[in-house]
């Protein structure tokens, strides 16, 4: 017969809103560590995409998810010609507020590349790649843009037209990423206004011309060392090469650690609360039950037996609040405004935690109940 | 024809002494007190508060340590100017049952389940602990209440469980802690009769504390305690009269089942 069972049964309102409590707190663990994994998921999907094996960027920089970087768009011609190299694509990025066709305010991630080589949008849900040199656009869909839609980038006044749609592409910080061709990314990005270049000429200086781009993709043919085609990009073009692992490193190591201690430490937060709950109400049930316990000692019960029942409670406790957390979260998840990733590995390390917790907070409740005189029984 | 044979005593005190802390705060809550009960006896240990019955009900049941003296139970030396068995708990579980004044059953588990727990903990099967359970409380006139929770039993009722739990491991020691005291004269001395018949059948030694002076004649000794010394030992006349006690029996609302023994 177990007894945990009974009792639990026997105060099953109490042992209920007390679940529930718990199993919000640790939906709200589950979720935090979801939205990690989700924006680290989300901060891996730009550089995937692309795949390339190496990123040329500004000398002494760690690329353009990690810091800014400017290099000359030649670039891309010195490094497509080394050996090795198989395919090249010049790219740049950057955040800015769109206004759509109704005025509304839109935040992208843009992504200007040249048509044809790498840079370009992952597969598509809806329309096509962009097939002209300018006033194009592929977003996606997190956006809420539609096929057909229009929306100004920048200081230009002239629409730029959805023509593809993407899916679950967007950054580290959720906002939907689009791609326009680089000549239109690099003017959004550097063209000078005509007052300003008009002002430059009246100073004798020459007009600002500015072309550069962020970053150079690199794909080299099969079996070329990575290692060696960035050590001769370095020694030889006086650029940074990094290879595809130190990039999305650079993302989660500098970019999502913080991230990740924040949430963490509300992670940490909240399972300490969900520790003292738990003592606290299975303290309460062992002082409410001291007189019953001092009877089971005394008709011959051993101390494993209260132990047992003591330990199991608080283990029922943890574990039902834990399978309604993920439930919870598993429910919910999608009504987030954020990606929330419940991957298996970090559930499974939470149900150790919440054991170890269940354990450590039936400590108290274990030293009152073995310190119970049996005679106490007796009046 | 040779004399039958003297019964050993299933509980044997000689000079137990029993003091709570030392110096200025000492108390002697029991002093050089020896007794022996016999099996098929019921014998009342009586005094006013404070006087050590159950002080000496908690060293007969080996959950308070003497401070001298020795103790025999069942014919096994337990406690002479020590204890000389290291499982206590394991002694109480086969050898005594207990009695409460306030039942003291464990409010989360069904009268059956009460039953059954003290059963298990000996090791016996749950298949085995249900049965013997449930024939236990036919046998107490409460099987039709076997499924009920210790809130929903009437004071009797659940005093009558608490009887069955006590003798669900056959100990041949049971001590009651003023098992009465919560009933109504006519109940209390049903209870009483019933304790009585326990002792009879299987020759086992009860040992009652009381100040119910109404349940005197169901005694065969009674032991006045005061100031933790032992006053008086007064042997009774008993209630032994079992016609008189069946009848008395079955003018309550619940008796003794037919069976002569307990299960």
């Amino acid at each position: 017969m177990n007894l945990a069972i009974r009792d639990v049964r026997h105060n099953a309102p109490r042992f209920a809103l007390t679940t529930l409590g718990v199993a919000g707190l640790l939906a709200v663990v589950i979720t935090m560590m979801g939205i990690y994994e989700g924006a680290l998921s989300d901060a891996l999907r730009l550089p995937r995409a692309s795949n390339p094996d190496l990123w040329v960027v500004q000398p002494l920089t760690k690329g353009p998810f990690a810091e800014p970087s400017r290099i000359p768009r030649d670039t891309r011609d010195l490094i497509r010609r080394m050996p090795g190299v198989a395919a090249t694509g010049a790219v740049t990025f950057q955040t800015l507020q769109a206004t759509t066709a109704n005025g509304k305010p839109l935040r992208l991630f843009l992504q200007g590349y040249e048509p044809g080589r790498l840079g370009g949008p992952p597969a598509m849900i809806a329309g096509h790649g962009i097939t002209q040199s300018h006033y194009q656009i592929v977003a996606d869909i997190s956006s809420g843009l539609r096929i057909g839609d229009q929306l100004s980038l920048g200081p230009h006044s002239y629409p730029y037209t959805v023509v593809g749609l993407t899916q679950g592409m967007v950054t580290s910080s959720s906002d939907p990423v689009a791609w326009v061709t680089l000549l239109d990314a690099q003017a959004i990005q550097f063209d000078v206004a005509p007052s300003l270049q008009r002002r430059e000429k009246a100073a004798g200086r020459p007009p600002i011309v500015t072309a550069d781009i962020n970053a150079v993709l690199v794909r080299l043919h099969p079996g070329v060392s990575k290692a060696a085609v960035a050590q001769d990009i370095e020694r030889w073009k006086h650029l940074s090469a990094v290879t595809e692992q130190q990039e999305e490193d650079y993302l989660t190591v500098f970019v999502i650690s913080r991230m990740q201690k924040q949430l963490g430490m509300f992670m940490g937060i909240l399972i300490v609360i969900s520790a003292v709950i738990i003592a606290l109400i299975i303290y309460t049930l062992t002082m409410d039950k001291l007189r019953s316990i001092a009877t089971l000692k005394l008709v011959g019960a051993p101390d494993r037996t209260i132990i047992s029942l003591i330990v199991q409670q608080a283990l029922m406790l943890g574990v039902s609040a834990f399978a309604l957390g993920v439930a919870l979260t598993s429910a919910f998840k999608g009504y987030f405004p954020r990606r929330v990733q419940m991957e298996p590995r970090d559930i499974a390390i939470l149900f150790a935690i919440v054991v170890v917790m269940c354990l450590l907070a039936s400590i108290l409740s274990v030293r009152a109940a073995v310190k119970v005189d049996p005679a106490t029984a007796l009046g | 024809m040779p004399a039958a044979a003297e019964p050993s005593p299933l509980v044997e005190l000689r000079a137990v002494s029993k003091h709570f802390g030392e110096g200025e705060t000492r108390v002697d809550a029991l002093v050089d007190v020896s007794i022996s009960v016999f099996p098929g006896e019921v014998v009342g240990l009586v005094g006013p508060s404070g006087s050590g019955k159950t002080t000496l009900l908690n060293v007969v049941g080996c959950v308070t340590e003497p401070s001298s003296g020795w103790l025999r139970l069942n014919g096994e030396a337990v406690y002479d100017q020590r204890w000389l068995r290291r499982d206590l708990r394991r002694l109480r579980l086969e050898k005594i049952g207990f009695i409460f004044q306030t039942h003291n059953l464990l409010p989360f588990l069904s009268a059956t389940e009460n039953v059954m727990e003290v059963l298990e903990l000996a090791g016996a099967s749950s298949a085995d602990a249900r049965a013997r359970a449930v024939d236990l409380l036919d046998y107490l006139q409460v099987g039709h209440r076997k499924h009920a929770m210790p809130s929903q039993l009437s004071g009797g009722e659940a005093q009558r469980v608490a009887i069955a739990r006590a003798l669900a491991n056959r100990p041949r020691i049971i001590l009651a802690d003023e098992p009465t005291a919560p009933l109504d004269s006519e109940r209390a001395g049903i209870v009483m009769d019933l304790l009585r018949r326990i002792a009879t059948d299987q020759k086992a030694a009860i040992l009652v504390v009381t100040h119910d002076e109404n349940i005197f004649d169901r005694l065969d000794h009674i032991f006045r305690l005061r100031d933790g010394r032992l006053e008086s030992t007064e042997k009774r006349t008993g209630y032994q009269n079992d016609r008189e006690a069946r009848s008395a029996l079955e003018r309550a609302d619940f008796t003794v089942s037919h069976a002569s023994s307990p299960p």
